[in-house]
């Protein structure tokens, strides 16, 4: 008599649990967008953040709606924003996609220190602590932020402790650049085109060489050089508009420190790639 | 009205679920990461405890005990407890999205959680009335938030901390719970019920 009141209770418990559920789940469906689903299908789902949203679920969400553009998917690039766009019926656009660019060249032989510092190893923490031990307070402290915030493995640090960027593997996300505490990482068009003033001070030119062998002084000898006027001095550094400059590289030959340098020949990710490797294999062996 | 006073004081405190009694283990470590995360854990386990406290209290006392089925507690309770937990998920959803973003991750997380069971069985076995559980379950589930979010804060404070390289991660985060503990023993012996 036991057993079978065990087993009808059991039994009637579970019968009930299931119809409840069975009952509430069809009562209770959240009716969800069907082009919303078939936009988050063609989306990377890397849950990153790049277009401005939360999730992947949210910016699909807000193409459906027309709040974001089809193009808004950074990572996902051209062919994210071809499918997206195919899915929703409306005209493709072509989709600009930035890279991250590293604005500092000072590694450890070229810009000095100011004190030793044997904290956590995390730029963020380390700049916290009296500006940061690099002696010039606007350069790369290269403990690595922006390498972890990289989900998509494409920023290794160099040889010389600065962070380089694989062009191929960046998406353009900004997450490095979000994460780098002294804003050094700026995101441009993906491109060869063009030269670059590869620092980030803006302190004055004494002040600069005094702690830096490569950084900008503003000394404003790129600017006389220009012939198409695409340089001007803003806050003691220099800055090159992309559109106006012809990459003569006129600006490069009259830079004193060295401080500019021609996008294409910045050092590829495959050296420093090579050099990391290279170091790693021999505290291995060692 | 004084042992319900006890009952929410000894199970915050004294005999705190997880710092002393030792359940629910899993969370404690597993979402004290964040003390926003934590906070909503906390908030979900103590949705979750005591209405299902509730609910199995009822069971128990209506059902098993007329039937004479006590020894089918806990397959029972666990079947309550499960199907109560996804039918107020599915509600949730539906009704209130907000609380649902806020809540929805934690529930099926702390569905089959030992801790959830554990105050479910207590609560019969300490023959509690049906008023005392349910105080019995906010004050135990008070409790473990508690736990959660002091862990969460230190855990916070840990990240920026200096640790030797070998207790780093996991290891220190288990001393640290451990010392926890310790501090939360201070307690023992203060009140009984």
């Amino acid at each position: 008599m036991l057993m079978t009141y065990a087993i009808l209770t059991l039994g009637i418990l579970g019968l009930f649990f299931g119809l409840l559920l069975a009952v509430t789940a069809r009562v209770f469906t959240v009716q969800s967008d069907p082009q919303v689903d078939a936009v988050r299908e063609v989306l990377p789902g890397a849950n990153c953040g790049a277009c401005g949203y939360a999730g992947c679920v949210n910016f699909a969400g807000a193409v459906v709606q027309g709040k974001a553009k089809t193009n808004g998917c950074i990572p996902g690039g051209e062919e994210t924003a071809r499918a997206v766009a195919e899915v929703l019926g409306q005209k493709f656009e072509e989709a600009v996609q930035p890279v991250a660019t590293v604005f500092c060249i000072g590694d450890v032989t070229r810009a000095a220190d100011r004190y030793i510092y044997d904290g956590v190893k995390e730029c963020a923490a380390a700049n916290s602590i009296y500006g940061g031990f690099k002696a010039c307070r606007y350069g790369c402290l290269g403990l690595g932020d922006c390498v972890r915030a990289c989900i998509f493995d494409a920023i290794k640090m160099g040889k010389h402790g600065l962070p380089v960027v694989d062009s191929e593997k960046c998406t353009g996300c900004g997450l490095c650049a979000e994460a780098c505490p002294r804003d050094i990482i700026k995101m441009l068009p993906k491109g060869e085109q063009g030269h670059l003033v590869l620092c980030s001070s803006h302190d004055r030119g004494k002040a600069v060489s005094s702690v830096c062998s490569v950084g900008c002084i503003a000394c404003k000898a790129c600017i006389k050089a220009c012939p198409r006027d695409a340089i001007v001095m803003e806050d003691n550094l220099a800055v090159i508009d992309q559109e106006k400059c012809d990459d003569c590289g006129e600006c490069v030959l009259k830079c004193k420190p060295g401080t500019i340098h021609k996008r294409s020949a910045i050092p590829t990710a495959d050296e420093a790639f090579a050099a990391a490797g290279a170091a790693e294999e021999k505290k291995e062996t060692a | 009205m004084e042992k319900i006073l006890s009952i929410i004081f000894i199970y915050i405190l004294v005999e705190n679920f997880v710092l002393q009694r030792f359940f629910g283990i899993c969370p404690f470590l597993g979402v004290s990461r964040k003390t926003e995360t934590a906070m909503g854990m906390s908030m979900a386990v103590i949705f979750v405890m005591t209405l299902a406290t509730l609910v199995t209290w009822l069971l128990y006392t209506y059902i098993l005990v007329p039937f004479r089925l006590e020894y089918m507690q806990i397959v029972t309770f666990i079947l309550v407890i499960a199907g109560l937990v996804q039918f107020v998920e599915i509600v949730m959803r539906k009704i209130s999205p907000v609380l649902y973003q806020g809540l929805g991750i934690f529930l099926p997380l702390i569905t089959t959680n030992c801790a959830v069971l554990a105050v479910a069985l207590l609560a019969v076995r300490q023959e509690f009335t049906f008023i005392e559980s349910i105080f019995f379950a906010i004050a135990a589930s008070i409790g473990f938030s508690l736990a959660l979010v002091i862990m969460a804060g230190i855990r916070e404070r840990l990240e920026m901390a200096k640790v030797p390289q070998a207790l780093e991660g996991t290891a220190i985060t288990l001393i640290t719970a451990g010392i926890l503990s310790l501090a939360f023993l201070g307690f023992k012996g203060m009140l009984t019920l």
